[in-house]
């Protein structure tokens, strides 16, 4: 369970990204945050695992305080924390084995790491990640020879191979085709099922933190504005996040797009029948 | 409904606004150019006398002679191998880690001021100049020529790593940093597959300086090809010389090409 209590984050510059936000994440939740660019969605994850240090405020990882931790400490915690990010963030001149074994690099030491010797259950637990997420063919591959969606998938094996307790995912889908983004978000969500595990998806797509999300916190300015089950997103709530704007006619997108996805799924049943 | 707009357009002056000044400062170059040529003193007799020796240096260059000084030559040019080799391999080693170090996203501020010292007094001082002073700490040879050659080495890569560590794809290192890595790993991990094809590239390119520097610098005694150059300069004997500078043209060429084509099979 993640308990944030009055986080707040002021950037050297004297930009407020955060001032008061606090909130709680059971068990097995999956958060979609939105919020319009500059709202201080990617400081607030970030200051979660502490990639970027909170000016002050709780984080509560399972009764641990992670703002309070020492750098080997925070080591520790972090790698429990497992991160997603825009644009994969992979180190593309590395296989993607090595990418998913990079999760395992808080649990072994520097000589293991650096002569590629993993414990052999690290090893046989990547091989089952990558199984999971369809690149089982690809493991010997350079990361930087696959596609986006492909790449997002080791992506979230790597974060898988942390053993997490926590899923901090900062817009997975900002550089994917918008089909590409649903089997990413679904995949996303359908791990967090398996595993219990909470999660805060940050992201853009209203339609997509709808569709695929528990729970929804709408931040506004470093604010959260609004905090409640996907339905409550009314056009009132959406205004007040993001500002006036016509969303109706995102709405109707919206319900075209789930149409035609719901169509492409009959398409293939059709088609799995048929073979 | 039809606005008139301008026909003509001019792109405005991007660091000078003043039209004034622009043309003052034009001619105020203009003028120190024709003074400062002026104060060149030019000696027409002794550069007509220059001209004739020349022309017996092109001839001996047109008429190399390997044969009388091979020995010498070939001494100095395994002894030029030799120091380009160690020195650049030595170099290479010490300058990784000062290069790290002198990259500000990865050390911490102390660290970061020791290395950028080491690299800019490295840096600051010029081959020829270092090679005299190691000649007059250890004597003539090729031993103050591979002390030289290394420390410029560690000024080289030691800057060039240190600016590619800070270009790098920090997406990658947070990356790397949110597993729970340490410093070490996330060197291993983030920053050295970003850096390698580039530390490779400028290995091989510091390569072939040192061996054009190993020739100046015999020059001032630290030995090797260079050395044996400037005896047969001082000799006058132009075909030698003629034939040793062939030589070093041909290594040149030899590492340049070699070292274009491993950069772009490292990638």
């Amino acid at each position: 369970m993640l308990r944030i209590e009055g986080l707040k984050k002021t950037y050297k510059t004297g930009d407020k990204a955060l001032s008061d936000v606090s909130f709680e994440v059971p068990q097995g939740q999956v958060v979609g945050l939105i919020g319009p660019s500059g709202a201080g969605k990617s400081t607030l994850i970030r200051c979660i695992n502490r990639l970027v240090e909170p000016t002050s405020g709780n984080v509560l990882l399972n009764d641990l305080n992670l703002p309070a931790l020492r750098t080997a400490e925070l080591r520790r915690a972090r790698r429990r924390i497992g991160m997603i990010f825009q644009e994969y963030a992979l180190v593309e001149r590395l296989t993607v084995m090595e990418n998913v074994l990079s999760g395992r690099l808080g649990y072994v030491g520097f000589w293991r790491s650096f002569m590629r010797r993993y414990p052999d259950t690290d090893i046989a637990n990547a091989f089952r990640l990558l199984d999971r997420v369809g690149l089982m063919a690809h493991a010997d591959k350079r990361a930087d020879a696959l596609s986006g969606g492909q790449r997002q998938r080791v992506g979230i094996a790597r974060a898988l191979a942390q053993d997490p307790e926590l899923l901090l995912i900062d817009e997975p889908t900002a550089s994917l085709d918008p089909k590409t983004s649903r089997q990413i978000m679904r995949l996303i969500v359908e791990i967090c099922r398996e595993r219990g595990l909470p999660a805060i998806i940050n992201i853009h797509d209203v339609v997509l933190a709808q569709q695929f999300s528990d729970r929804i916190i709408g931040l506004q300015a470093g604010r959260v504005v609004f905090d409640g089950p996907p339905a409550g997103l009314t056009e009132d709530v959406l205004t007040r996040i993001y500002g006036e704007e016509d969303w109706t006619a995102m709405r109707n997108g919206a319900a075209e797009d789930a149409e035609a996805e719901a169509e492409d799924k009959a398409q293939a049943e059709k088609m799995l029948r048929a073979l | 409904m039809s606005t008139a707009y301008p026909t003509t357009w001019r792109k405005p002056p991007q660091m000078i606004h003043s039209r004034a000044l622009r043309i003052a400062l034009a001619l105020g170059a203009v003028v120190y150019l024709v003074l400062a040529i002026g104060t060149i003193e030019v000696n027409w007799a002794r550069v007509v006398a220059g001209m004739e020796r020349a022309q017996r240096f092109v001839a001996g260059f047109l008429q190399p002679d390997f044969t009388t000084r091979w020995r010498d030559i070939s001494n100095g040019l395994m002894e030029s191998l030799t120091m380009t080799f160690t020195s650049t391999v030595v170099g290479v080693a010490i300058s990784i880690p000062i290069g790290v170090g002198a990259a500000r996203n990865v050390a911490p501020r102390a660290v970061y001021l020791v290395c950028r010292a080491i690299i800019a007094t490295s840096r600051a001082l010029q081959e020829i100049i270092v090679a005299i002073f190691f000649v007059a700490l250890f004597g003539f040879g090729a031993f103050a020529g591979f002390l030289t050659l290394t420390f410029a080495t560690i000024g080289f890569i030691g800057k060039l790593l240190a600016e590619d560590i800070e270009d790098i794809d920090e997406a990658q290192a947070e990356a790397i940093r949110a597993t729970g890595a340490s410093w070490l790993q996330l060197i291993n991990y983030a920053i050295q597959p970003q850096v390698m094809p580039r530390l490779i590239g400028l290995s091989l390119y510091r390569l072939d300086i040192n061996f054009r520097e190993s020739a100046v610098i015999g020059i001032v005694g630290a030995g090797g090809i260079g050395a044996a150059l400037n005896t047969s300069l001082s000799r006058y004997e132009y075909s030698s010389a003629g034939a040793i500078l062939l030589i070093i043209i041909a290594i040149v060429m030899m590492a340049e090409y070699s070292s274009g084509y491993l950069r772009k099979w490292v990638k």
